[in-house]
C-alpha cells in the first residue's frame, strides 16, 4: 500500500481545520468551542508534520517541523489548562457557559 | 494764556473728582471760582487771527493739531459761554445746596465748561469733534445726575443715543469735507476748483446732521424735552444757552471758514447747491413751528421752556439755512441770556414750591416772589420779542432775512413768533397770577440772594444785549443791520406779539384750568405729535426685524447646519458601527474567519 501523498495529508488537515472553524462559529457551548479550537490546532500540527515529511534533503526528512510540533503540543497543553480555568471562573461568576447569553460586550 | 482758559475747568473737574467728592461745599466754590476765572481770562485775552496750536498726531497727508482759535467769533462765543456759565454756577450754589452729590454735580459742570470751551476754541474739525463728544458725555452725566430716578436715567440714555445718530452723520461730513478740501483746520479750509456741487451739498448736509443732533432739530428733537430731568441750572446752561447752540456755532464756524471770513457770507449761495441750504432752512423752520405748537399745551414749567428752546434753535438753524450765520449767531447770543434767565427763574420757582414743576399747581407767585417774577417777566418779554428787548432785535433780523429770501418761511416765522408770545404768556399768567392752587404755592417765599442775584444779572443783558452798541462789543459776527421802523419784519413782529399776548390774556389770565385742554388738536400738541411713540414703535419693529434675521441665522445656519449637521453625521456613523458591536462571540469569530479568508484570497490569488 502506497504511503499517503502530501496532498492527501493537506486535504485531511484542511478538512479538520474547516470542521474546527465551523464548530467555533456555530456551537453555543463554550467547552465545545474550546474543543473545536484544539481541533484547528491539531490541523495546523498535521500540516507541519506533513510538510516536514515531504521535504527530504540528503535522504532524510526535515525534522525541524516535527520538533516545532512537539513544542506546540506542550504549549497547547498549558493553554488548555489556562483556558479551562478561565471557563471555570466564568461559570462561577455568570452561572452559564452558553456564549449567546454572554453578550455584555454588546455596544 | 489761551490754554489756561481751556485747562482751568479741566483742572477743577479733575481736582473735584480725585479729591473733593465728599467735600461738596469746597467743590462747589472751586468750580465756581474756575468758571469766574475763565470768564475774566476770556475777557482779558485779546482776539487775534492766528490760532495757537501744536501737532498732536501726524500721518502721511494728515496732520491733526490741537489748537485754539482766537478770532472774534470764538472769543465772543466764549464770553457767552463763560458769562452764562459763571452765573449758572452761582445759581447752583443756592439751588444744589442740599444735594447729596454736590461734588459730582460741580465736577460735571466743570467738565462741561471744559468741553464747551474746547468746541468753541477748536481750530480744526477733529478737535471740535472730540470736544463735541465730550459735551455729549457731560450732558449725559448731568441729565442723569439724579440717576436713582428712573426717568432721569432714561432721559440721559436717550439724549446720548439720539446724539450718536447725529454725530455719525457729522463724522461722515467731516471726512467728506476733508476729502474735498484736504484740510481739517478751519483756517486752511478753501474749496478747490472742480468739486461737484452735489458732493458739496451732501457734505454740508452731513455736517448739518451733527447740528441736528446737538441742537435738537426735527427729527432728532426728542431728547431735549426729556433732558429736563436734569437739575434746572443744568437745563439753563447746557440745554438752553450753550451746548444746544453748539450746532449753530459749528455751522457758523464752518461757513465762516469756507467763506474765508472776508465776504460776510455773500458768496455762500454760489458755493453750495440750493437744495442743501434750503433743506437746512426748512428743517429749522419746521422744528420751530412744531416745537412752538407742542409748547402751547405743556404743563411742566421746564417742558414749556424746553420746547421754546427747540423753537428758538429752529429760528437760528433757519437763519443758517438762509445763509446768514451772522444773524443766527446774533440770535444765539441774545437767546443765551434770556433763556438762561428764564430757566434759572423757573429753577427759583421750582425751588420755592418744593420741587413742584406743574404750573397748574402754582399760581399767585407774583406777590410772593417779586424779584423772580419781575426778572422772569423780562425774560419772557425778551423771548417774545417785545420791542426794545434783546430778543426783539435778533428776531427782527431773522424776520427781515426771511422776508427778503423766502415768503413762505417768513409766514412760518411770524406764526411761530405769535405762538411764542402765546405760550410764554400762558406760562407767565398761570404761574405768577391767579390764586395759589396748592399749599406749596401758598407758602412759597422769595429765594435767597445767591439765587436771585444771577437772575438780576442775567436780566440786564436780556434787555440790553440787542442794542447795537452792546452787540458790537460782544456779539459774535455781529453786523449792524440798520433798523427800519415800519418795515414788514417790524410790523409782523409787533402784530405777532400783540396777538399772542392778547390771546394768552383772554384764555389764561386768572383762570384755574386750561380751556383748550380737551380739544383734540390740543391733545395732539400735549402728546408731542406722538413722535416719541412712533420712534418707540419703529425702534421696536426694527430691532424685532433684525432679531428675526439673526434668529434665523442662528437657528438654521449655525444651529441646524453647522453644529447640528456635524453632530448628526457623527451620530449616524456611530449608530452604524454600533451594530457591529453585537457582543456575540459567534459573530466575531465568523467575521474574523471571513476576514482571514478574504486576506488569503487577496494575497494568493490577486
Amino acid at each position: 500500500m502506497n504511503p499517503a501523498s502530501l496532498s492527501e495529508y493537506l486535504f485531511a488537515s484542511g478538512l479538520l481545520f474547516a470542521i474546527g472553524l465551523a464548530g467555533v462559529i456555530v456551537r453555543r457551548n463554550i467547552i465545545v468551542i474550546f474543543m473545536c479550537l484544539e481541533l484547528m490546532l491539531a490541523a495546523a500540527n498535521l500540516t507541519l508534520v506533513a510538510f516536514s515529511r515531504s521535504h527530504i534533503s540528503e535522504g532524510l526528512p526535515d525534522y525541524d517541523g516535527q520538533v516545532l510540533v512537539f513544542f506546540i503540543i506542550t504549549v497547547a497543553a498549558a493553554e488548555v489548562a489556562v483556558g479551562l480555568a478561565i471557563i471555570v471562573a466564568l461559570y462561577r461568576s455568570r452561572q452559564t457557559i452558553q456564549v449567546d447569553e454572554l453578550t455584555s460586550m454588546k455596544g | 494764556m489761551p490754554w489756561l482758559i481751556l485747562l482751568l475747568p479741566l483742572a477743577s473737574a479733575a481736582l473735584i473728582h480725585l479729591g473733593l467728592k465728599r467735600n461738596g461745599t469746597l467743590a462747589a466754590w472751586l468750580a465756581t471760582a474756575s468758571a469766574l476765572a475763565t470768564l475774566v481770562l476770556t475777557y482779558l485775552t485779546p482776539s487775534s487771527a492766528d490760532p495757537v496750536k501744536f501737532s498732536w498726531a501726524t500721518f502721511e497727508g494728515l496732520d491733526i493739531t490741537i489748537g485754539l482759535i482766537r478770532d472774534e467769533l470764538a472769543m465772543n462765543m466764549m464770553l457767552i459761554v463763560t458769562g452764562v456759565g459763571t452765573l449758572v454756577h452761582l445759581f447752583s450754589l443756592g439751588y444744589m445746596k442740599d444735594d447729596e452729590a454736590k461734588g459730582r454735580y460741580f465736577c460735571g459742570l466743570s467738565l462741561f465748561m471744559f468741553s464747551m470751551t474746547g468746541i468753541v476754541l477748536a481750530d480744526n474739525f477733529i478737535m471740535m469733534f472730540i470736544f463735541w463728544e465730550l459735551v455729549g458725555l457731560s450732558s449725559y452725566l448731568l441729565i442723569g445726575h439724579w440717576f436713582t430716578k428712573e426717568s432721569a436715567a432714561d432721559a440721559a440714555k436717550k439724549a446720548f443715543c439720539v446724539n450718536r445718530i447725529g454725530d455719525w452723520g457729522f463724522m461722515v461730513g467731516i471726512l467728506m469735507v476733508w476729502a474735498m478740501t484736504g484740510a481739517l483746520s478751519f483756517s486752511q479750509m478753501a474749496l478747490p476748483e472742480g468739486v461737484p456741487a452735489i458732493m458739496l451739498g451732501v457734505a454740508l448736509l452731513c455736517v448739518f446732521c451733527g447740528a441736528v443732533g446737538k441742537s435738537a432739530q426735527a427729527p432728532l428733537h426728542v431728547w431735549l424735552p426729556d433732558a429736563m430731568e436734569g437739575p434746572t441750572p443744568v437745563s439753563a446752561l447746557i440745554h438752553a444757552a450753550t451746548m444746544v447752540a453748539a450746532g449753530v456755532y459749528m455751522m457758523a464756524r464752518f461757513f465762516f471758514s469756507i467763506d474765508g471770513g472776508e465776504h460776510a457770507f455773500s458768496h455762500l449761495a454760489e458755493l453750495f447747491p440750493a437744495f442743501s441750504f434750503q433743506t437746512i432752512a426748512w428743517v429749522g423752520g419746521v422744528t420751530s413751528l412744531l416745537a412752538a405748537l407742542m409748547a402751547t399745551q405743556q404743563n411742566d414749567i421746564k417742558k414749556v421752556l424746553a420746547y421754546s428752546t427747540l423753537s428758538q434753535l429752529g429760528y437760528m438753524v433757519l437763519a443758517v439755512g438762509l445763509l446768514k450765520p451772522d444773524v443766527a449767531m446774533f440770535h444765539l447770543y441774545t437767546h443765551a441770556w434770556f433763556k438762561a434767565l428764564l430757566f434759572l427763574g423757573s429753577g427759583a420757582v421750582i425751588y420755592a414750591c418744593h420741587h413742584e414743576q406743574d404750573i397748574w399747581k402754582m399760581g399767585g407767585l407774583f406777590k410772593k416772589m417779586p424779584i423772580t417774577a419781575i426778572t422772569f417777566a423780562l425774560g419772557t418779554l425778551a423771548l417774545a420779542g417785545f420791542p426794545l428787548t434783546a430778543g426783539f432785535f435778533s428776531k427782527e433780523q431773522i424776520l427781515d432775512v426771511a422776508f427778503k429770501q423766502d415768503k413762505a418761511l417768513f409766514a412760518l416765522v411770524v406764526v411761530v413768533a405769535f405762538l411764542t408770545t402765546f405760550y410764554m404768556g400762558r406760562l407767565f399768567f398761570i404761574t405768577f397770577f391767579g390764586k395759589p392752587r396748592t399749599d406749596h404755592a401758598e407758602k412759597a417765599k422769595e429765594v435767597g440772594p445767591l439765587m436771585w442775584l444771577p437772575l438780576a444779572l442775567l436780566a440786564i443783558p436780556s434787555i440790553l444785549a440787542g442794542y447795537p452798541f452792546v452787540a458790537e462789543a460782544i456779539s459774535p459776527l455781529y453786523h449792524h443791520h440798520p433798523f427800519k421802523l415800519f418795515s414788514a419784519a417790524f410790523l409782523a413782529s409787533i402784530l405777532a406779539f400783540a396777538g399772542g399776548i392778547a390771546l394768552a390774556f383772554v384764555l389764561y389770565f386768572n383762570k384755574d384750568e386750561d380751556a383748550l385742554a380737551n380739544q383734540p388738536v390740543a391733545k395732539l400738541f400735549a402728546n408731542k405729535f406722538y413722535v416719541d411713540e412712533f420712534y418707540a414703535w419703529f425702534v421696536k419693529w426694527f430691532i424685532n426685524f433684525k432679531a428675526s434675521i439673526i434668529a434665523f441665522l442662528d437657528d438654521f445656519i449655525i444651529g441646524g447646519l453647522l453644529v447640528g449637521g456635524f453632530s448628526r453625521i457623527t451620530a449616524t456613523l456611530g449608530a452604524l458601527f454600533n451594530r457591529a458591536q453585537s457582543g456575540s462571540l459567534q459573530t466575531y469569530s465568523y467575521l474574523m474567519a471571513v476576514g482571514i479568508v478574504a486576506v488569503i484570497f487577496i494575497t494568493v490569488f490577486m
